[in-house]
């Protein structure tokens, strides 16, 4: 859009107004201005909203750079394994079991005689449609519950809170060992289910704060006043003001989720075989950590680097989120 | 209680109405059952009227209620007890549709215009939701050029309407908040301590445009500060109010230049005087203490344990808002509502 800072024609209004009131007002008029642009100083005039100023700092910041390229590889590795390993994560031959690294397999073979490598690019799949499911609902139930909480208060905020506790309180491998044990599916889902029944409270509690907060803003009770609904109140103006927490308690809880699928599965609680996955691999390679240690070094390291990833850029969004470090 | 004063009656219909209006919060304890143990009487049985075209002004200092009688006049607070009648109806029990249609004449501009912008929309999209949520007002194909339009009523240029709020000064902002508030042409328009968080060269714009804003559109105000030359600036009539209380009402000439009421006098010994010669033949009235809690107000008269002229009858009987027997005969500027036993007038603001 043409940008034209003309204080003239705005003072045209005032009317009424004094000699004072034109000087006030060419002065803060030229203000304006000066506070949309960056400290850079080219007059871009574009609208730049809290999401852009963030965008605007995420691209500078090299944390969130690489570990965003480690995550977009992993996404990319989970859904087309085929692009870097070529493979069959299930072809064993035991006559190489336990053996090191060898032209073509440069991880190894772990104890049934399966390529290590593959089966490591293979595991992705499992890691990151778990984080991901599981951050999705717990966000999705944690957020709705929690915000309701938040913006009706009153009996409704003391039933769900103290639900939020009731599941808090729940330890989570005692609980995943319980429940878990007695599912016989060998598919994710149940382990995605599990997380999420267990995950919602943490990010409820930080929805229902951040709603809270959002909820005493002037700006809300403008629209109240205007005869806005509950819905209205909730959609336009809570929520967007509402989600850059619930966004950055997502974002590192979705590494610890999928460290937490790896241990379930450790513990022989969350996936089961066949399915691949590195939590699976970790358990079986610790038996023989002293005679083929590659065995578990490598899915551990790649479990290590896709959850140290998902939590630097959850740090990375929280910094670039905070007002207060601006 | 007075309705009004008759130097000042214009129409004999009040827009507005306000009787015996009470709000006191309750004070619980417990975290699971919750027992009342007291209430901030925070509102403690006010009236007065607002007539069209009118300003009412309300003073008093931090915590006496006046933005709790403010939010209850735009039914963001529902009162304890009292009527709040617009037109003759009493809207403080309305809900649904009854409530939302008396919304749109009964509009508020807010204290801080920092925060009462949602700072995720535009300024079209800030003074456009008023039409949303009352689409009969204006069509859809219309609302834009009637945003450009309140834009330019307010002194804005039109063209900022794609921009976000904190991309404007604070004088700015107000005006925004003044457009969102004018967007429905409501009759009446609560304002909050408008011009409190400004900065003193904009305040003057801002109750300029204001006062031009009224003699344009017709507009009544209730325009409440606790900065007495703003207050005395704008309003035909004003009230001041003590820990949930009027002390005092009157025209701005019967206030400023005739109190009776102590508080009132105290307040205006306190207001800066620009002149030094001036300043050196006033006399300060300073009050020891701090304003009493509103959860356990004083008997009797509320302001005698600041009082300099508080005796054995002030805790006992309340002194009722009228005018005093002392002036009742007079018809000099004395002659106006002021809750005092002991009411006398005192010059404390020397001439300009």
């Amino acid at each position: 859009m043409p940008e034209s800072y003309v204080p003239k024609e705005a003072i045209g209004h005032g009317d009424g107004g004094t000699a004072a009131l034109a000087m006030g007002e060419a002065e803060s008029l030229e203000r304006a201005p000066a506070a949309g642009r960056p400290p850079g100083g080219e007059p871009t005039g574009k609208p730049r909203s809290l999401w852009s100023d963030a965008w605007h700092d995420l691209r500078r910041n090299p944390v969130f750079v690489v570990s965003a390229l480690v995550i977009v590889f992993l996404v990319v590795i989970a859904i087309w394994p085929q692009l870097i390993a070529t493979g069959n994560p299930y072809r064993a031959d035991l006559a190489k079991a336990q053996e090191g690294a060898a032209p073509g397999h440069p991880f190894g073979y772990d104890t049934q005689g399966r390529d290590v490598y593959t089966r490591v690019v293979y595991g992705a799949r499992a890691s990151i449609t778990v984080g991901t499911c599981a951050t999705a609902g717990a966000a999705l139930l944690g957020s709705l519950l929690g915000g309701l909480a938040g913006f009706f208060g009153g009996w409704w905020d003391t039933l769900l809170s103290r639900l939020a506790d009731i599941f808090f309180g729940i330890p989570v491998l005692l609980g995943g060992l319980v429940f878990l044990s007695v599912v016989t599916s060998t598919t994710v889902w149940p382990v995605v289910g599990f997380i999420v029944l267990l995950g919602w409270p943490q990010i409820g509690r930080i929805a229902r704060g951040s709603v809270v907060t959002a909820k005493q803003n002037d700006y809300v009770q403008a629209a109240r006043a205007l005869g806005a609904g509950n819905g209205r109140m909730l959609l336009r103006h809570i929520a967007p003001n509402a989600v850059a927490p619930v966004i950055v308690v997502a974002t590192i809880a979705l590494g610890t989720y999928i460290a937490l699928e790896a241990t379930l599965s450790y513990l022989g609680a969350g996936l089961k075989p066949p399915t691949v996955s590195w939590g699976i691999d970790i358990s079986t390679a610790s038996t023989y950590i002293r005679n083929a240690p590659h065995m578990l070094l490598w899915p551990a390291g790649a479990l290590s680097i896709t959850v140290l990833a998902f939590i630097m850029l959850g740090d990375a969004v929280r910094d670039a989120l905070d007002p207060k470090l601006r | 209680m007075a309705p009004g004063d008759p130097a000042s009656v214009p129409a004999p219909e009040p827009l507005l109405e306000v009787r015996d209006l009470v709000k006191h919060f309750p004070l619980t304890q417990g975290v699971l059952f919750k027992k009342q143990v007291g209430a901030v009487k925070a509102v403690d049985g006010i009236s007065f009227d607002l007539h069209r075209g009118e300003t009412l002004g309300i003073v008093g200092e931090s915590g006496c209620g006046k933005s709790t009688v403010a939010r209850m006049l735009v039914g963001l607070e529902r009162p304890t007890a009292g009527q709040i009648r617009y037109r003759g109806q009493d809207i403080t029990r309305l809900s649904g549709r009854a409530l939302k249609a008396v919304r749109r004449n009964i509009q508020m501009v807010f204290q801080d215009p920092y925060t009462s912008l949602n700072p995720r929309m535009t300024v079209g999209d800030i003074i456009g939701e008023p039409y949303e949520i009352h689409p009969e007002v204006a069509p859809r194909g219309d609302r834009r050029r009637k945003v450009q339009e309140l834009l330019e009523v307010v002194g804005l240029n039109p063209e900022f309407i794609n921009r976000y709020p904190h991309q404007f000064s604070g004088g700015q902002r107000q005006r925004i908040g003044i457009a969102r508030g004018l967007a429905l042409r409501p009759e009446i328009i609560v304002a909050d301590e408008p011009v409190s968080a400004l900065d003193v060269s904009v305040q003057a714009q801002v109750v300029n445009l204001l006062a031009r804003l009224q003699s344009d559109f017709d507009i009544s105000y209730v325009f409440i500060a606790h900065d007495l030359s703003v207050v005395r600036h704008i309003s035909d009539r004003v009230a001041v109010m003590y820990l949930g209380r009027i002390a005092e009402t009157g025209t701005g000439e019967q206030i400023y230049d005739h109190p009776t009421h102590p508080y009132t006098q105290a307040l205006l010994s306190a207001v800066p005087v620009p002149d030094p010669e001036a300043r050196e033949h006033r006399e300060r009235i300073l009050l020891t203490g701090d304003v009493p809690s509103p959860a356990h107000p004083p008997s009797g008269c509320r302001f005698r344990t600041r009082c300099w002229k508080a005796q054995e009858l002030c805790a006992q009987v309340e002194p009722p808002l009228e005018v005093p027997t002392e002036f009742r005969e007079s018809t000099g500027p004395a002659h106006h509502p002021s809750a005092c036993h002991f009411a006398e007038e005192r010059r404390v603001v020397p001439d300009a």
